[in-house]
């Protein structure tokens, strides 16, 4: 018996729902730990990440408009869909990360829980960061959260498959669609996730995924005037300035880089609420007069 | 015109104020000369009088009054939130007993009327003292984890629209949580602020836990740009707040910026019009439209457009425009004479791009900024005066014919601020509001404003929310 011969894979972004190879044509060599040729990724350009905003922008009337039970059941489908695939990610995330394959496991193992953790909040973020305000007089009040919009995300370099899902899942879980910068170096476990988002009911455009030079991606989106918000983890500290001020051309929210040692440690609700905005409605209580309203 | 319904002027006494010839620039505790020895004069809006001169804050002042607040931090931060309580509850204590000399100063000094500064500022300024008085010792039930730490020194920047209204959005919130500050007034409203330094005198607050150093923009930037400053609030204009935020990137400093607003104000046709356009007078006119949140653009069903115009007309001539001080003046002076010929020059701009100008037929006072009560129909989205932010007494028309063109039509602004919704229908009332892209939304109201309810604006109009338990986190390290 000869040795089959295996089938490559033909990355692609994620773009719109579907799976588009860069406008550009090009591509760049993606290699493991150790140097070995793994795949050709897309080389992203600004013209591609213009058309993620596009299509971001597109997705976000519903997602956001969407209920929050029905949008945690769609995170938790693709929870289930990556369960269901863990045998690639345990195999991208060891060559990407050059982790063992017990090691490699953790992390994916990880990474299905924190997007389980994540499919719990969209349900329950309204109730903790919302409420009604006790103001001194005959109104109704209440403050609830509302999410910003289209988001850019420049994911961590090196935690490729769980500080990713990590910047993620608060976006979307919160109703903003997101426009995903790959890591630059280890961009396989990123495009492979889109292919499960795209099999989990996840509206086509919700989340967006580009591979390419982070620089080169990232700079059209901080200056994008229809991308209401950056989180620039990813973001080396010169890049993550120039891509700051940027942003201050149409006042993005911006999350700063934070140091993070160890993507395994529980979040909190600081990636969620950093992208959310807080609305408050208020209405006059009145008091019931012969036509039964008064203002 | 003389009427069966004149009134007799009611001018509140300005006797009750002191208002000194100069003032220094209030740092550690003291009144200080600004170290270059400059000075500028404020003048009161409605008579062009000088009221005081002023030292300008430089930037070797930003720098000791900094270094100031950043010896303070770390005493004020280490007392018991309890005791911090307490002189937050004493400042809001003296602001109820000065309250009506406070309202004639920032009346004369600002041009607004008084019973705006009686009725709405005062009462609020001293309720945020007491709101915010009251979280010092209940921080780590706030909702930001156990143990949330204040930030440092805060560098505030504010307004001359409401003087000492925002001077207690800033303060309240960063003194409860443990920060000092250093906040610059507005070069044309800078008086409230010094007394309050008076006030913190009286509540024996520890020098340099609270600093005033009047100036103009480039205080300001000096203040946003010191490396020893850890957080900065901003409330004025969008252009200034780009700059602030581009100031900022790659520092560590915290930063909220309260911004413009082009506020739709939509009434449906089963609106109470008596009350909408109660609202619509309230939401555009209150302050003399000086307000970030302002109802300037008014969107009605074209249904009952002209009925409601009508009716809105017929209120709009019973304003009495004049002095300020008068406790019948519903319309006061524009703040400064920039700011007249800003609202000036877009008024022109409407007029010659198409629009059609309606002005309140009323006299105006000879000395002073004056502008009178202005609506214009025929006003499409792409007119200037549909799109820029006027800041002043100039509402803008428009219609619509369905809800869900309403909707676009109030989304369709750089601005996210405030809106307002007039209908009878209450499922109306939240799908509408579900579907406006703005931080406050009033239905069937406008204009309030409350310490416990978070303010703040999406898209352009800035980030970060001022009031209630949303306003603790802007101070905190969380």
């Amino acid at each position: 018996m000869s040795d089959r011969l295996s089938v490559f894979k033909t990355y692609k972004l994620y773009v719109g729902g579907k799976f588009p190879r860069s406008e550009s044509g090009r591509v760049y060599e993606v290699t493991d730990a150790k140097g070995q040729w793994l795949a050709n990724a897309p080389l992203s350009s600004r013209k591609d990440a213009r058309d993620a905003v596009v299509a971001a922008r597109k997705a976000f009337s519903a997602w956001s408009g969407a209920t929050a039970y029905n949008r945690g059941q769609i995170l938790y489908r693709v929870a289930e869909m990556l369960e269901g695939r863990k045998a690639q990610f345990v195999r991208e995330v060891a060559d990407a990360e050059g982790l063992s394959k017990s090691k490699a496991a953790d992390q994916v193992d990880a990474t299905i829980d924190r997007w389980v953790w994540y499919a719990g909040w969209t349900d329950k973020i309204a109730q903790v960061v919302g409420g009604g305000n006790p103001v001194a007089g005959p109104y109704f009040n209440l403050s609830t959260p509302e999410p910003t919009g289209v988001v850019a995300v420049v994911a961590p370099q090196e935690s490729s498959f769980l500080g990713l899902v990590s910047v993620v899942a608060p976006v979307i879980a919160t109703g903003n669609t997101a426009v995903v910068v790959a890591s630059e170096k280890s961009p396989l476990p990123s495009l492979s996730l889109g292919e499960v988002l795209a099999t989990s009911d996840v509206p086509g455009g919700v989340v967006n995924i580009l591979s390419g030079r982070t620089a080169e991606i990232a700079t059209p989106l901080a200056a994008h005037q229809d991308v209401n918000a950056i989180d620039l983890a990813g973001a080396d500290d010169v890049l993550a300035k120039e891509l700051e001020i940027a942003a201050a051309d149409n006042l993005k929210r911006v999350l700063r880089p934070q140091p993070v040692d160890n993507w395994s440690t529980p979040p909190g609700i600081d990636r969620m609420t950093a992208f959310l905005e807080t609305k408050t409605v208020w209405h006059p209580t009145g008091s019931l007069g012969a036509s039964g309203s008064s203002y | 015109m003389a009427s069966a319904f004149d009134y007799a002027p009611a001018p509140e006494s300005r006797a009750i104020v002191d208002i000194a010839p100069s003032y220094g620039l209030f740092i550690d505790g003291e009144f200080t000369e600004a170290a270059d020895g400059k000075v500028f004069k404020t003048v009161s809006p409605a008579s062009e009088e000088v009221l005081a001169e002023i030292a300008q804050a430089g930037e070797a002042d930003v720098d000791r009054a900094v270094q100031a607040a950043r010896k303070a931090f770390e005493k004020w931060s280490a007392l018991p939130g309890t005791e911090r309580a307490k002189y937050l509850f004493r400042i809001a204590r003296i602001i109820q007993e000065r309250s009506r000399e406070l309202a004639v100063l920032e009346t004369l000094d600002n041009g607004k009327p008084i019973k705006e500064t009686r009725d709405a500022d005062l009462p609020l300024v001293a309720a945020h003292f007491f709101y915010y008085a009251g979280w010092a010792d209940k921080l780590d039930h706030a909702g930001f984890g156990t143990d949330p730490r204040p930030l440092g020194v805060a560098g505030q920047v504010i307004p001359w629209n409401f003087p000492l209204l925002m001077l207690a959005w800033k303060i309240a919130p960063a003194l409860a949580t443990g920060n000092t500050v250093v906040l610059k007034p507005a070069e044309t409203t800078p008086l409230s602020a010094l007394f309050f330094a008076d006030i913190c005198r009286q509540a024996g607050l520890p020098k340099g836990v609270v600093n005033i150093l009047p100036g103009y923009g480039d205080t300001g930037a000096a203040l946003v740009a010191h490396p020893d400053v850890n957080k900065v609030a901003f409330t004025g204009s969008t252009a200034v707040g780009k700059e602030i935020a581009k100031t900022v990137a790659g520092t560590h400093k915290k930063l909220t910026l309260e911004l413009g607003g082009k506020g739709a104000n939509i009434v449906f046709d089963d609106a109470p019009i008596d009350q909408a356009v109660e609202g619509i007078v309230n939401g555009i006119f209150f302050n003399q439209g000086q307000v970030c949140c302002a109802g300037s653009r008014l969107l009605v069903q074209e249904s009952i457009q002209e009925e409601l115009l009508d009716s809105l007309k017929r209120r709009l001539s019973t304003l009495r425009l004049g002095d300020p001080l008068d406790k019948n003046t519903d319309i006061g002076a524009i703040n400064s004479e920039e700011q007249l010929s800003r609202i000036t020059s877009l008024v022109e701009r409407g007029e010659a791009e198409g629009a059609e100008r309606w002005s309140l037929a009323c006299e105006l006072p000879t000395s002073g900024y004056w502008f009178a009560p202005t609506l214009f129909t025929n006003v499409t989205q792409a007119h200037t005066i549909a799109r820029d932010e006027i800041f002043g007494p100039v509402l803008s028309v428009l219609t619509f014919r369905t809800p869900d063109e309403a909707v676009a039509k109030a989304n369709n602004t750089q601005y996210g601020l405030s809106a307002g919704i007039w209908t009878e229908k209450g499922s109306r009332i939240l799908a509408v509001a579900n579907k406006l892209r703005a931080g406050v939304v009033w239905s069937n109201t406008f204009n309030k404003f409350d310490p416990t309810s978070p303010f703040g604006g999406y898209k352009e109009s800035g980030f970060g929310r001022e009031g209630g338990r949303h306003g603790l986190e802007a101070y905190l390290d969380v």
